[in-house]
């Protein structure tokens, strides 16, 4: 797995989860690698910028590190002037749903063919601690003191009413399980949305929360069901629910545009 | 005072066309254009429009000439008026012997116009073909064929290339109905067009020498850039509408599925949810391996900026194009201007160098295009093409030139064996280009400041590196200006007075130079950035009068002139009420300074 480490110093807390996604992903790619399932060479990685976007630096592949928010289009434009490229992207909710959410609506609005996984910890991290689209009210960060009065959005609602054509939830301290849904997104054909919750182990440490406020959804649940799909993100459950909440086919933004 | 005020030209004729948006005033006034430059004529049309979609005052003005025509003027010869309005608005704006169409005058018009006043049954003639009101305009341009005895053949073989999508035959029909009408009447204008024709002004470096009529059309500045990229080998053109760079997008979208149709090389026309998308979006096209060229006006611009620094950070290629408007924010949105000069030169946060183009009329928009393209894929620099109104949406007499385009690759890395580093050092500080999807390539482009490989870095002694190797690319531009024209001299290049423009001001001060009571040495500069100082100083440091000539408040050009060569111009004519210079005002000012 040596090949896909760049030499960079990595520059995330000591136990931060961003290195768990880390690892799920080189991972995952050398499995399709060895699968034969996809040529290293044909593999781009975008990263916005926040804590996240530090991840293209350490991995050893093609990367294009774009500006706060600004990923999708980016990667939108690498898919359409070359489709046989497989092309995903790390984003943040401070870089997604707050800076950059108009291309979140629009790239599953489109049905891009490509993946894009929100590492999620509901906090802005690398600016030190401020409430992002995804904080609970009464956060207190640095420029909410007295917390946070506004209400957290539902990215996950958001994108299927968007039109996304997978979209999933998963914890990044579950490396396999990260693993496969990663894996699932990027076999989907059509825009992937992952959403992964991640404690934020300085600014916002939700880890034991997660620890046993998560489960996996049953393997039979009817992913390709939005009215089901909306009641499971909308769900007021103890435990936050992990897993494919909706898949669906549709033709691709590029498909359309190449025909 | 020991200057007169001159007379216009008597070669010059103007047709002005005016009635409420959605009258079909725009397509009226091209169509006229078109059918004078198949007649051989040089010919100017603009188009004068507020920013709603019915009703408002739409004028469409046509001056044409034996002899090549700069710009159109504000006397009008013929007045097809649509409406009343038209002919309130514009009735102190006729020449002797003007003549007033229209479908009806009161007593006080004819009052006014006397015999000149020629009722026109446009709308009848329309009502009794059973066609739409917005053909009317048809019946007007027969009638303009009599009237100023052009060859009406043509115009049918014109209106039938024009309306060939939808009813074309009623339009051509309707001409005729125009034609007759007048031919019934036995009126034709007064004045008869002179047809000698030299231009003191042709450059002596002339591109259409043993071509007269060969080859020309009737563009704008938009649609001629428009043809510059895809001459340069344009692949995704991506744009979000903002006048006045629109047509842009619609051009290009046309060409796009017309080309689609028949199964030719395909360019992609993409229009995402806003500007920075669209930016955004072209990096990423760029970065992929495509030429991306985007288009918008300066609000459009601001919100890009962000990632324009992006596209000089990280050295990826695009061409943009900047249409300027008059005043800040939304501004005066359809009326013209040149007032971001300024803003696109420095735009960008952090420093970094980028490519700015500023062309004067359609053919050098075209060339401009093309330029812009090319050297961003050869310099891995943004370049810039900036343009306004009066340039983008008016049409002119055109000869593009597509044979003198080549697409300039640059420094493509096809393949790669061993080690491939996107920023690799170089001696002319443009580094190998590889596109993901090439074996043992790994392409890393980044917003930060990074190392060789693409790694992001805060070793100072690689944060200078890096700022010198992106600034070591200007250098070897440089080396290349004498292959562009980065400034252009007309007039008499011996005077000492020296009269200075830049961009759709070319038209104005070059049709108003017919005017002069001596001629003085005009200089264009058309790059911006780099900027020619060398040849800009040498072309001004022996002037003992000079004159800027510019479509803002503040004499930005001026004021760049003085940063670059020390040169003060304290002689600034300057108009910034949203309207593009006036030919026989112009001559005026211009008289009492020289």
């Amino acid at each position: 797995m040596e090949n896909l480490a760049t030499n960079a110093k990595i520059t995330w807390c000591p136990g931060c989860p961003n290195s768990a996604i880390l690892v799920a992903f080189r991972k995952l790619v050398e499995e399709l690698k060895a699968e034969g399932k996809l040529k290293l060479e044909n593999l781009v990685a975008v990263a916005g910028i926040g804590c996240h976007g530090k991840i293209t630096d350490y991995l050893n592949i093609n990367t294009f590190t774009s500006l706060h928010g600004r990923l999708l289009p980016t990667m939108q434009g690498i898919k359409i002037a070359n489709p046989t490229l497989q092309v995903v992207g790390f984003s943040g909710d401070g870089d997604s749903y707050s800076e950059g959410a108009e291309h979140l609506i629009h790239a599953a609005k489109r049905n891009s063919d490509v993946n894009l996984f929100v590492h999620d910890n509901q906090v802005f991290a690398l600016t030190t601690g401020q409430a992002t689209a995804t904080s609970p009210k009464g956060f207190k960060g640095k420029s909410t003191p007295l917390g946070s009065i506004e209400e957290p959005f539902n990215p996950l609602l958001l994108m299927l009413a968007s039109g996304a054509t997978f979209v999933a939830r998963t914890y990044a301290g579950d490396i396999e399980g990260t693993k496969k849904i990663m894996r699932q997104a990027i076999e989907h054909k059509g825009f992937s949305f992952v959403d992964i919750i991640q404690p934020c182990i300085t600014f916002y440490d939700t880890r034991d929360f997660y620890k046993d406020h998560t489960y996996w959804i049953d393997k039979k649940y009817p992913s390709q069901k939005l009215e089901t799909a909306i009641k499971k993100v909308t769900a007021q459950e103890e435990k936050i629910a992990l897993g494919v909440f909706y898949k669906t086919e549709k033709p691709t933004f590029e498909e359309s545009l190449y025909t | 005072m020991f200057w007169k005020k001159k007379k216009q030209s008597p070669n010059v004729f103007t047709v002005a066309i005016g009635g409420a948006a959605g009258d079909g005033v725009r397509e009226a006034g091209n169509n006229l254009g078109q059918l004078l430059v198949r007649a051989g004529f040089e010919v100017f049309v603009s188009f004068d429009y507020p920013s709603l979609i019915r009703g408002g005052h739409n004028f469409s003005r046509i001056s044409f000439s034996k002899e090549k025509i700069y710009n159109d003027y504000s006397k009008i010869d013929v007045l097809i008026a649509l409406n009343d309005e038209t002919m309130h608005l514009h009735k102190n704006e006729l020449n002797n012997g003007a003549v007033v169409f229209s479908d009806k005058f009161d007593a006080d018009d004819l009052k006014m116009f006397g015999q000149n006043a020629i009722l026109l049954p446009m709308i009848k003639t329309a009502e009794e073909l059973n066609a739409p009101a917005i053909t009317r305009t048809s019946v007007a341009l027969g009638a303009v064929c009599y009237l100023l005895d052009l060859p009406f053949g043509e115009m049918n073989q014109i209106l039938r290339r024009v309306f060939k999508e939808k009813g074309y035959e009623i339009n051509v029909t309707l001409a005729e109905k125009g034609y007759k009408y007048l031919e019934n009447l036995g009126f034709r204008h007064s004045r008869k067009m002179e047809h000698n024709g030299s231009d003191p002004l042709k450059m002596s470096e002339s591109r259409h020498s043993g071509r007269e009529d060969n080859g020309k059309e009737l563009t704008d500045g938009n649609t001629a850039l428009a043809k510059g990229f895809l001459a340069a080998g344009l692949d995704f053109y991506i744009g979000y509408p903002m006048t006045p760079s629109t047509s842009i997008l619609h051009y290009l979208a046309k060409q796009s599925q017309f080309l689609k149709e028949s199964g030719k090389k395909l360019f992609k026309v993409i229009h995402p949810e806003n500007e920075i998308a669209v930016i955004n979006m072209a990096l990423g096209v760029a970065y992929a391996g495509k030429r991306s060229a985007i288009g918008t006006a300066g609000g459009g611009f601001a919100l890009m900026q962000e990632t324009f620094a992006l596209a000089g950070m990280s050295e990826t290629p695009i061409a943009i194009a900047v249409s300027q408007r008059q005043a800040p924010a939304t501004g005066s949105p359809t009326h013209t201007s040149q007032g971001d000069l300024k803003f696109v030169i420095n735009s960008g946060h952090g420093e970094f160098p980028r490519i700015v183009i500023a062309p004067g009329d359609p053919e050098e928009s075209f060339k401009a295009g093309a330029d812009a393209l090319n050297l961003t894929w050869r310099y891995q620099m943004p370049a810039i093409v900036l343009l306004d109104k009066h340039l983008s949406e008016n049409s002119s007499t055109s000869f593009l030139d597509t044979g003198k385009i080549a697409v300039e690759k640059g420094k493509i890395a096809e393949k790669i064996n061993g080690e491939y580093k996107r920023y690799q050092i170089t001696e002319d500080g443009v580094s190998p280009l590889a596109f993901p999807g090439t074996p043992n390539a790994i392409v890393k482009a980044t917003s930060y400041e990074h190392s060789e490989e693409g790694i992001s870095t805060e070793d100072p002694k690689m944060v200078k590196a890096m700022g010198d190797k992106r600034f070591s690319k200007l250098k070897q531009l440089e080396k290349e200006f004498s292959k562009y024209d980065t400034i252009k001299i007309y007039g008499d290049p011996k005077s000492k007075n020296v009269v200075v423009f830049w961009g759709s001001t070319k038209g104005a001060v070059l049709e108003a130079a017919k005017y002069l009571k001596k001629q003085p040495k005009f200089l264009q500069i058309l790059w911006m950035s780099p900027f020619d100082t060398e040849r800009v100083a040498e072309n001004l440091k022996n002037a003992k009068n000079i004159i800027i000539v510019e479509n803002n408040r503040t004499g930005q050009l001026a004021s760049v002139i003085r940063e670059k060569t020390g040169i003060n111009i304290e002689n600034k004519i300057l108009k910034y009420d949203s309207l593009p210079f006036d030919v026989m005002e112009l001559a005026t000012q211009l008289n009492k300074l020289l």
